[in-house]
């Protein structure tokens, strides 16, 4: 029985997980050529790469069909309910950094705090007749962030991309998105709440916990934690 | 869960109805499918938490009902006269985002009274017959009074934009605890706000404007936040009583005489402290011990229910761990909500019967 370690299967994300395994001693590389999604290992006997989308890693792992995978840690808490019932961090890995955050029109110069945010929502949905909308993918986190700060009169609208274009749009009022150095944001004239960071996302090697382990995987796993130095 | 399981699920709901419909309610029921804008409207985003979404074609979004209170309000304003009695029986479903093995769907069984006439009386008598039904099992109630809370707010001595505020977080205690140590100026307006407000027009050199909020909305929300800042902050001698008055704990009758001490100070909650006294006589004539009755002024406070008067939860005495097998209150304001402006005062509770069995069985 081998051990399946989960890793993206393409982009910066990919070749900074086999840099990141390379410097500690492991080789990851896709075999054949570079649109083939199979991969091999070198270094350590038993691990098997399975190249995955860097979203579809947290469901694998938590249905115990992957073992070990490689992905955002903002996606793991979005995707997963729970989430650190279904798998472990075994090490932050110090890239793909980026910051789920909220953000709101550079105008809107009463508003600094979630604690603004909310006083904005209520009159928001008193002029307008409906609560103030906030563009996201990341429901479950936003919708957890905001209920814990009490934030009310608010809705979330979906946004699968270009979540920054939507106030000027007229479909949301706030955004709550992934950014990396803001220059996104203020190029579409957003600024940041003082305190509206949800989460500080980077890529994390996980182990799901699901999975029924044999004895021949625990072993492997101790070896490649010992090799991986964690 | 196994079919002999459910059916004892089944026929302890129809006993309870059963009983209900003798005494009068009259037994209703409501569709699975509920439209999902009323719910978020009602409930804010927490609602998607709590109930199951899905898509029909032609209606939109539909949520799988996670109670009965809402249908039967809203058939019950359309087509109903008072006094009215409604017993319902039926699955509820209920997402369980934090995990675990918290059922999703179980059966509930419900009483609502629409009847003004008497509230306390009102209240007593769901309190009595919820009681009553748990006739099989020990049962540890507790009771509270959002109406009182309410009261308290509604008499502080600060602006009417405060009171506003703190009405609207009455239900969320971080939040509401937040506003008052600002209102008290326990925390210092941030550096942000003053500077802000040092500026005769902050919109002068402000950026240009995105979206839908206004440049009118803005300078209305500058407005609000200089007459905020001009004001005086409340008083510790309020915050004291406010305190005071969430942390009484005690049983009905030592309740009632701490709240009559916090009235005299703090005179906007006679009332509804008078109310509250009444209720205690109209328990005491149904033969409630109320000398014994649990009274927490914070009770019903992180529910996501829309209780705004009594409000009262029966937990199992000898199983404490396990959700209450039943739970109930005053809905007055939903009534004028989902009515469109009238409402009628209105109280009902809902019993779990899987609940009961179970804490039958531990018992």
């Amino acid at each position: 029985m081998t051990l399946k370690l989960g890793v993206p299967s393409k982009g910066r994300l990919m070749d900074k997980t086999f840099k990141w395994f390379e410097d500690r001693g492991i080789t990851l590389a896709k075999s054949g050529s570079d649109r083939e999604y199979a991969g091999h290992v070198d270094g350590i006997d038993g691990v098997e790469l399975v190249l995955l989308s860097a979203g579809e890693i947290p469901r694998e792992l938590a249905a115990g069909r992957i073992h070990l995978g490689v992905t955002g840690s903002d996606l793991v808490r979005e995707k997963l309910t729970a989430w650190d019932s279904q798998v472990v961090e075994l090490a932050k890995m110090g890239f793909g950094g980026a910051d789920l955050i909220i953000a709101v029109p550079d105008g809107w110069v009463d508003v600094d705090t979630l604690d603004d945010l909310d006083a904005a929502a209520a009159a928001f949905r008193t002029t307008h007749g409906f609560r103030l909308r906030i563009a996201t993918k990341y429901h479950r986190l936003v919708r957890e962030f905001l209920r814990d700060n009490g934030v009310a009169d608010y809705q979330l609208v979906d946004s699968q991309g270009a979540t920054e274009g939507t106030i000027r749009n007229e479909t949301a009022e706030a955004i709550a998105d992934i950014t990396s150095t803001g220059e996104t944001l203020r190029a579409n004239g957003l600024k940041i709440l003082s305190d509206g960071m949800i989460h500080a996302s980077q890529a994390t090697l996980f182990r799901g916990r699901r999975s029924e382990w044999s004895q021949d995987q625990r072993e492997i796993l101790r070896q490649l934690l010992t090799t991986l130095g964690l | 869960m196994s079919l002999d399981q459910a059916r004892l699920i089944w026929d302890r709901a129809r006993n309870y109805t059963d009983v209900l419909t003798q005494q009068g309610a009259v037994l209703t029921d409501a569709d699975y499918l509920q439209p999902a804008d009323t719910l978020l409207d009602l409930y804010g985003e927490d609602i998607r938490a709590r109930a199951f979404t899905t898509q029909d074609p032609a209606r939109g979004e539909m949520m799988l009902r996670p109670d009965f209170t809402v249908p039967v309000v809203q058939t019950h304003m359309a087509h109903g006269a008072e006094p009215a009695r409604y017993t319902y029986m039926g699955k509820v479903f209920r997402k369980q985002e934090d995990g675990g093995d918290r059922p999703t769907e179980f059966v509930q069984v419900g009483y609502e009274v629409f009847d003004g006439t008497d509230p306390a009386a009102a209240d007593a008598e769901v309190f009595a017959t919820i009681a009553g039904l748990l006739n099989t099992v020990a049962a540890t109630p507790v009771t509270g009074d959002i109406g009182i809370l309410r009261a308290a707010v509604r008499g502080l001595k600060t602006t009417e934009r405060r009171r506003a505020a703190l009405q609207r977080h009455l239900w969320r205690p971080v939040r509401f605890k937040a506003l008052l140590d600002r209102f008290e100026g326990i925390t210092p307006p941030s550096r942000h706000r003053t500077d802000l407000l040092a500026q005769a027009d902050p919109m002068v050199d402000a950026p240009a404007l995105l979206g839908l909020r206004s440049y009118a909305e803005i300078t209305a929300r500058i407005d609000a936040l200089r007459e905020d800042a001009a004001a005086a902050p409340v008083s510790s001698e309020e915050r004291a009583l406010l305190d005071a008055l969430l942390a009484v704990a005690e049983t009905a009758p030592n309740a009632l005489s701490a709240l009559r001490d916090i009235a005299v100070d703090l005179p906007s909650i006679a009332a509804a402290v008078d109310g509250f006294a009444a209720r205690c006589d109209a328990l005491a004539a149904r033969g409630v011990a109320v000398e014994t009755l649990m009274f927490e002024a914070s009770f019903g406070r992180t529910s996501m229910e829309y209780y705004d008067g009594f409000v009262f939860g029966f937990a199992s005495a000898a199983a404490p761990h396990l959700p209450p097998m039943a739970t109930g209150g005053r809905y007055d304001a939903l009534t004028t909500v989902l009515g469109g402006g009238t409402g009628v005062p209105a109280v009902g509770g809902v019993i779990r019967p899987a609940l009961v069995i179970a804490a039958e069985d531990v018992a």
